[in-house]
């Protein structure tokens, strides 16, 4: 169901907790788990609740409530931007209105190519760095002028 | 102790105690959603919110622990509103379909929005709307309704032992699921059908039926397993509706097992018997009481006087009442036989000989909570008493209870395992002999003179052994249990010497889980033979010319049904006395006449503590069936049997325990090693687990259950070593051949819990009926 | 001007993070000099104590007292945790500290582990950091590499484990005790107080969780002395704070100052206000402090009192400022909407009462809100503050409440008029894409 890497990753994450609290280390595993597979399937939490030793509706507790977790299929590239409070005061509103025009989708839409997936985020703790958004869960874009946002899709688009 | 003034009241309590507790304890009703005395405290409805003094904010009575001196008011401008703040809250996304909920009349939001609601709504945005999920047969859902209390999460988790219920997401789109949509499989789980404080999940074979205010309630005892769960039938019409736990803290406490809780469908069964029927010839017609029982009479006079009275056995559930033990063995003694027994699933009984009282628990119900470790011998725990289990489960989560087991096979049961030995059926009296050896060894007590010198008893014990020896050295307070398994072992008497003598080396209680409601009650009545009479293994080895079947199905509550219908298929008469109709008892039968279940009959049951629990019906006898006890006493008038005027059923009662059959007592004199015969190696040992709702007539006819997991058509469980030995592989149909030619056909299903060279196979099913003997040896040809 | 950085001073963006640079400023000194002089925890909490550091998470709790609490003599696992869940609208410092500077956060929670007898520890990272939780692995790498971590650290006779735990996207989670539920493959939900994470924390032992900022204060406390650490702020309100400025300001970013240092100080350090545009109102404390209209604003320092004082809280130190071009309307009801998506749905009035708030502020800001929602939401936030759980509810009903407070006239016109005070194109101008000057 996953890599041999992924479960070496989910491994090594287990390590950081006693022995009898494999439990602590759920989150991190279902992070792997979605990183590999891009989203999690319920037979994948299912895997892993599995692998950790925990019923599976332990896992899907946490899977829902955590709201970096995809439940559902997502596009090759999540962008989620935040318009909390303060990035909305320098433009975070705007940037995602521009994301939205640009990929020709709303928020929590892919494209029909499945490239991309526009979502809502909330505070992502780089009010300073506003307009902010985040690639894929893992990689924080900070400053997004409208020239930075159409560098990041061109680069994107690329890959 | 502390001091704590509520509401002015003065009352002390124990350092620990909660608000709530205190409040409990002074009377005062303090209004709750989410806590419940036997689970954990979440403390998140917050319905309980009370003034504190000195407390800057209310505090939740649920979760706050006293401090000496505290004061508390519960009815205070503050607590109110804070209590009618959270009302407010809890009914604005609530339904407002009172008039068409279950828990209608029942239900703790209706009833504390009567105290703490407004008058109208301020809420004017749409309502949230969940969908509803499904459960299983059992436990109907109606998402919308539910207040996120929590219970029966933690129900599963807590008391059934394993999590099968969530609240998932968060916010106020948080809601209670199973993973993926799974029905509920807990043995136990129509308790939070009680627990839900709303309507969120209520019955599903209740679902509409009535509603509770038009019902009448009567107490009543389970007549299923051995704990005596103390009952509420709830009936309308003369029909049951419902049945639903009555507290009792020595026992079951508010809790009831599924199979207690939806039996009751079976009362209404199309196979119901409503009148007397009689065979003629091929034939089958109704018939008046009067008639079937002068045809009874005459048929039983003629065989006694005929063939003697030793021609003539009975044989009983022991789901009977006490009441119709003791009439029945009165029966049949009057009649000149000593032939009566009730115990229809076991196959040695040797320790009858040497016996010194009614076998039971050897320890009470509640002292299991103090327990530091018990060793459960050949038992399927969860599903053979469920309740039990749920006992030592909380003592193992809570206390630290150490649980060890002997058997077969090795179950979920859902709780701490400390160690878990399976061995094949035939090596299970050499492994307790291990263990009684083990005992003598670390405890320097040498083993009983008797027991010294037997073959059993090795040099060479294996490491298991010693594991079990220390888990039972462990702590003051042990137990050690035999179970259902043990006791329909063909060398039951032989497991019961070694578990005896493993008690005594290691200073544990010692005692028998027992099968069913009755099991410790027939000895109470004496339904048991006397040295000359045979028992239930002996009146179908040598059959008898007549058989008195009462309550029980020839084919399924037998050890060997194959062997129970072919004895009484060839007996010249046989009367059986059956609540529901069957092909079997068709096949055997000359009459079957029509008896009143325990919810229609006053009667007793004597659980596995002794306790003697009494009962009156809860409803009139449906159609023509009578109560047992009545229709025995005309039966003895008939047959002009001194003794059978008792006016009523207390009466009999009162004679029945009068006899001084009442001692408890599990210790047995020597028992001699059986000879062990050598294991055929192209045979597999037998496993063979009665299913929790196959074990009786009533709950295999009620409908719901047999609809859950646990009633799944029976499988031929193998290991996959085992499977691979014999070449088959699973999923693929098992011809499986019993050792006297008959044959079933079933599934191969993997199962590594289960000890080497065994093949696991439920009986008491119809389809496995074929394969004879619960403990026989079996042949597996691929289909 | 008062700057006198400590935890952010000498550092030069991602190039200076390392061990080696951190120990050329002078990092793990503090912790060398407890080994090695065998300074008693005792003596370190005393030093604490003395410099009236206060909790940076927040609750502005002194840490001295709080590390006291700890039963050090509780035989078995103690647990010191540091929370880095970062995530409440305006606050961004941990973040700064930790990709900066994690070595002396590493460093304090290694004192603080010594001082409290704690034999393991984790530092939750927030979710939307995963670049930054890779990075304080690797330092948390070199330091192990370096014997400052693990079995007997640096020689000496005390031993202690520490790893980076990271979450995934739940603002409830900086509760401390969600987090500790979270830390143990939990859903965020925080537990009922008491017991407290002193007597029964991460899996039931005794825990301390103190916040980023303040283990990083920590080592700088030992090394200068508990009463120099005071003096840079005033008493009672020890040493220097970092304040997250976002919003309408040239220069949004952190600045570290020392605390009391007067509120125009800061707007002047971080450029003054956009386009020269007037100030409306100030955040002072993260999303969940009380709303403060300008003019008392400019009358405040920047400490835990003279903003309490305020009627607000000086919280993680987020100021959120806004200009005349902000609607107030609509600035609550995002806010709304943010503690309704978080509320972690344990607890009746935060669950059921976040979605009412928002809702009726939704209405509001569409225009077809009712004359008496304003009693509505003060009323039920009324019913939520102070009946939940955890401080979530509270931070969700204190933003109404000062909001309609200070600027009742603004609601009550977008009420009547069913649009804003603020014409939508100033609104529009005003919160442009903006990309501040990094300082």
């Amino acid at each position: 169901m996953l890599s041999q890497e992924s479960l070496q990753q989910i491994d090594r994450e287990i390590a950081k907790y006693p022995s009898d609290r494999r439990q602590s280390a759920i989150i991190s595993a279902l992070r792997i788990a979605q990183q590999e597979k891009g989203w999690l399937s319920k037979e994948l939490i299912e895997f892993i609740a599995g692998y950790i030793g925990i019923p599976p509706i332990a896992a899907w507790e946490v899977a829902s409530f955590y709201n970096m977790f995809d439940l559902e299929p997502v596009g090759r590239h999540k962008i989620t931007v935040c318009t909390n409070l303060p990035c909305a005061l320098s433009g975070g509103i705007h940037a995602a209105d521009y994301l939205k025009q640009k990929l020709g989708i709303g928020f929590n839409e892919t494209t029909p190519d499945g490239m991309f997936t526009l979502k809502e985020g909330e505070c992502m703790g780089a009010c300073g760095d506003a307009p902010v958004l985040l690639h894929n869960n893992h990689r924080m874009c900070g400053f997004m002028t409208i020239e930075k946002i159409d560098q990041m899709l061109a680069d994107l688009e690329k890959q | 102790m502390l001091d704590i003034e509520i509401d002015g009241k003065a009352v002390q309590v124990l350092e620990g105690s909660t608000i709530m507790d205190a409040a409990t304890l002074a009377g005062i009703y303090i209004p709750h959603f989410c806590y419940h005395k036997k689970l954990s405290i979440a403390a998140s409805c917050r319905m309980c919110l009370v003034q504190v003094e000195k407390a800057p904010k209310p505090l939740p009575a649920c979760a706050t622990p006293v401090t000496n001196g505290m004061k508390v008011w519960t009815r205070s401008k503050e607590a109110i509103q804070a209590q009618k703040g959270v009302m407010e809250f809890l009914l604005i996304n609530h339904p407002l379909d009172c008039p068409v909920c279950d828990q209608g009349g029942e239900c703790q939001l209706q009833d504390l929005a009567v105290g703490y609601g407004g008058m109208h709504a301020r809420y004017r945005e749409e309502k949230r709307v969940f969908f509803n999920k499904d459960y299983g047969p059992l436990i109907s859902s109606e998402a919308s309704r539910c207040i996120n209390c929590t219970r029966c999460v933690r129900f599963t988790a807590e008391i059934g032992g394993e999590m099968e219920l969530g609240q998932a997401f968060r916010g106020d789109h948080a809601e209670i699921m199973t993973f993926l949509g799974r029905a509920i499989d807990s043995e136990i789980s129509g308790n939070i059908i009680d627990l839900c404080p709303v309507g969120a999940l209520t019955s599903k074979p209740f679902r509409y039926s009535a509603r509770t205010w038009d019902l009448s309630r009567r107490r009543s005892v389970s007549p299923h397993d051995s704990l005596g769960t103390n009952l509420i039938v709830q009936t309308q019409h003369g029909e049951v509706k419902r049945v639903l736990p009555l507290d009792n803290e020595r026992l079951n406490e508010c809790w009831l097992t599924d199979k207690d809780r939806f039996s009751y469908e079976a009362l209404m069964s199309p196979q119901r018997l409503t009148l007397p029927v009689m065979r003629e010839g091929d034939d089958w017609h109704a018939e008046s009481w009067q008639i079937a029982l002068a045809f009874v009479s005459s048929a039983l006079r003629n065989v006694v006087s005929e063939q003697g009275g030793q021609a003539l056995g009975a044989l009983a559930s022991p789901h009977s009442t006490l009441e119709e033990l003791y009439l029945l063995q009165k029966l049949v003694r009057g009649l000149g036989s000593e032939n009566v027994d009730f115990r229809l699933r076991r196959s040695d009984f040797r320790s009858d000989d040497v016996r010194t009282g009614a076998p039971w628990l050897g320890m009470t119900v509640t002292d299991i909570h103090d327990l530091n470790s018990i060793l459960v011998i050949g038992s399927f725990l969860r599903k053979d008493a469920p309740l039990l289990a749920q006992k030592v489960r909380h003592s193992a989560l809570r206390h630290g209870l150490r649980v060890s087991t002997v058997s077969s096979a090795a179950e979920d049961w859902r709780m701490p395992m400390s160690t878990r030995v399976k061995v094949p059926p035939a090596r299970m009296v050499s492994i307790l002999a291990d263990i009684a050896t083990a005992l003598a060894e670390k405890t320097g007590i040498p083993l009983a003179s008797n027991l010294m010198q037997r073959e059993s008893v090795k040099a060479d014990i294996p490491g298991e052994a010693y594991a079990i020896a220390e888990e039972l050295l462990n702590g003051d307070k042990k137990a050690v249990w035999l179970g259902n398994f043990a006791e329909q072992h063909p060398r039951a008497a032989e497991l019961h010497l070694w578990a005896q003598e493993i008690a005594r080396l290691s200073g544990a209680s010692f005692g028998f889980i027992g099968e069913a409601a009755n099991s410790v009650g027939g000895y109470f009545a004496n339904a048991v033979p006397s040295a000359i009479g045979l028992n239930a293994r002996a009146m179908i080895e040598s059959p008898r010319h007549a058989y008195l079947l009462w309550g029980a199905e020839p084919d399924l509550d037998f050890a060997d049904g194959a062997a129970t219908l072919a004895a009484m298929t060839r007996a010249r008469l046989v009367v059986a006395f059956s609540a529901f109709d069957s092909p079997a008892l068709r096949q055997v039968a000359d009459v079957i006449l029509p008896l009143a279940p325990f919810s229609e009959t006053a009667g007793t049951f004597v659980n596995c503590i002794g306790d003697i629990q009494s009962f009156e019906a809860s409803t009139l006898p449906h159609g023509e069936a009578r109560p047992g006890w009545k229709v025995l006493r005309v039966l003895g008038n008939l047959l002009e049997l001194p003794g059978f005027d008792q006016d009523d059923c207390e009466s009999v009662r009162a004679e029945a325990l009068s006899g001084g059959n009442t001692r408890l007592d599990n210790t047995i004199g020597d028992v001699p090693a059986a000879k062990v015969p050598v294991p055929n190696a192209d045979t597999l040992q037998r496993v063979a687990d009665v299913p929790i709702y196959f074990a009786d007539p009533l709950v295999r006819r009620a409908a719901s259950l047999q609809n859950t997991a646990d009633a799944a058509l029976p499988v031929a469980r193998m290991t996959q070593v085992t499977m691979e030995t014999l070449g088959v592989k699973a999923g693929k149909k098992l011809r499986i051949k019993g050792s006297t030619g008959g044959v079933a056909e079933l599934e191969a299903v993997v199962d590594e819990n289960l000890a080497s060279g065994c093949i696991r196979i439920a009986a008491a099913h119809v389809s496995t009926v074929p394969l004879g003997h619960l403990h026989g040896e079996l042949t597996v040809e691929r289909v | 001007m008062s700057i006198r950085p400590l935890i952010l001073a000498g550092l030069d963006g991602d190039r200076t993070w390392r061990l080696q640079d951190y120990v050329a400023r002078g990092g793990y000194e503090a912790l060398r000099k407890i080994i090695k002089e065998k300074i008693s925890p005792d003596a370190v909490i005393a030093e604490l104590k003395a410099s009236a550091l206060r909790g940076r998470g927040g609750a502005g709790f002194p840490t001295g007292l709080k590390w006291s609490f700890v039963p050090r003599a509780f035989p078995g696992d103690k647990f010191v945790v540091c929370n880095s869940d970062e995530g409440e609208p305006g606050t961004f410092k941990d973040r700064d500290i930790l990709r900066y500077n994690p070595h002396a956060v590493i460093e304090g929670m290694i004192i603080g582990a010594y001082a409290m007898g704690a034999t393991r520890g984790y530092n939750y990272i927030h979710g939307e950091i995963f670049e930054v939780y890779q990075r304080f692995e690797e330092a948390l790498d070199e330091a192990r590499a370096a014997k400052l971590l693990g079995q007997n650290i640096l020689g000496g006779d005390f031993s202690f484990e520490l790893f980076a735990h990271h979450g995934y996207g739940a603002y409830v989670c900086g509760e401390e005790t969600a987090l500790l539920e979270s830390i143990e493959g939990k859903k965020g939900q925080p537990r009922f107080k008491p017991p407290f994470p002193a007597s029964y924390g991460l899996y039931g032992k005794p825990t301390t969780v103190n916040n980023t900022e303040t283990f990083a204060s920590v080592p700088f406390i030992i090394k200068m002395g508990g009463e120099a650490f005071m003096n840079l702020g005033k008493p009672n309100n020890g040493g220097t704070k970092i304040f997250s400025i976002s919003g309408h300001v040239r220069k949004p970013g952190n600045y570290e100052i020392n605390l009391g240092t007067p509120f125009s100080e800061l707007l002047e350090m971080a450029g003054g206000m956009r386009a020269g545009r007037k100030l409306k109102a100030v955040i002072p404390g993260g999303s969940s402090a009380p709303v403060v209209p300008a003019d008392i604003m400019m009358d405040c320092t920047m400490d835990f009192d003279s903003i309490a004082k305020a009627g607000s809280m000086l919280g993680s130190g987020a100021v959120i400022v806004m200009d005349e071009t902000t609607c107030m309307v609509r600035a609550l009801e995002r806010l709304a909407r943010f503690y309704h998506e978080e509320s972690c749905g344990q607890c009746t009035p935060c669950r059921e009462g976040t979605g009412w708030l928002y809702r009726v502020l939704h209405r509001i800001e569409l225009g077809i809100g009712r004359p008496d929602d304003l009693d509505l939401l003060r009323s039920v936030a009324g019913n939520i503050s102070g009946r939940t759980i955890c401080a979530l509810g509270d931070a969700a009903a204190g933003p109404v409440q000062s909001f309609i407070k200070h600027f009742a006239d603004e609601f009550e016109y977008h009420i009547e008029n069913r649009q804003c005070l603020v014409p939508l194109a100033v609104q529009d101008a005003g919160s442009q894409i903006y990309v501040g000057q990094s300082c």
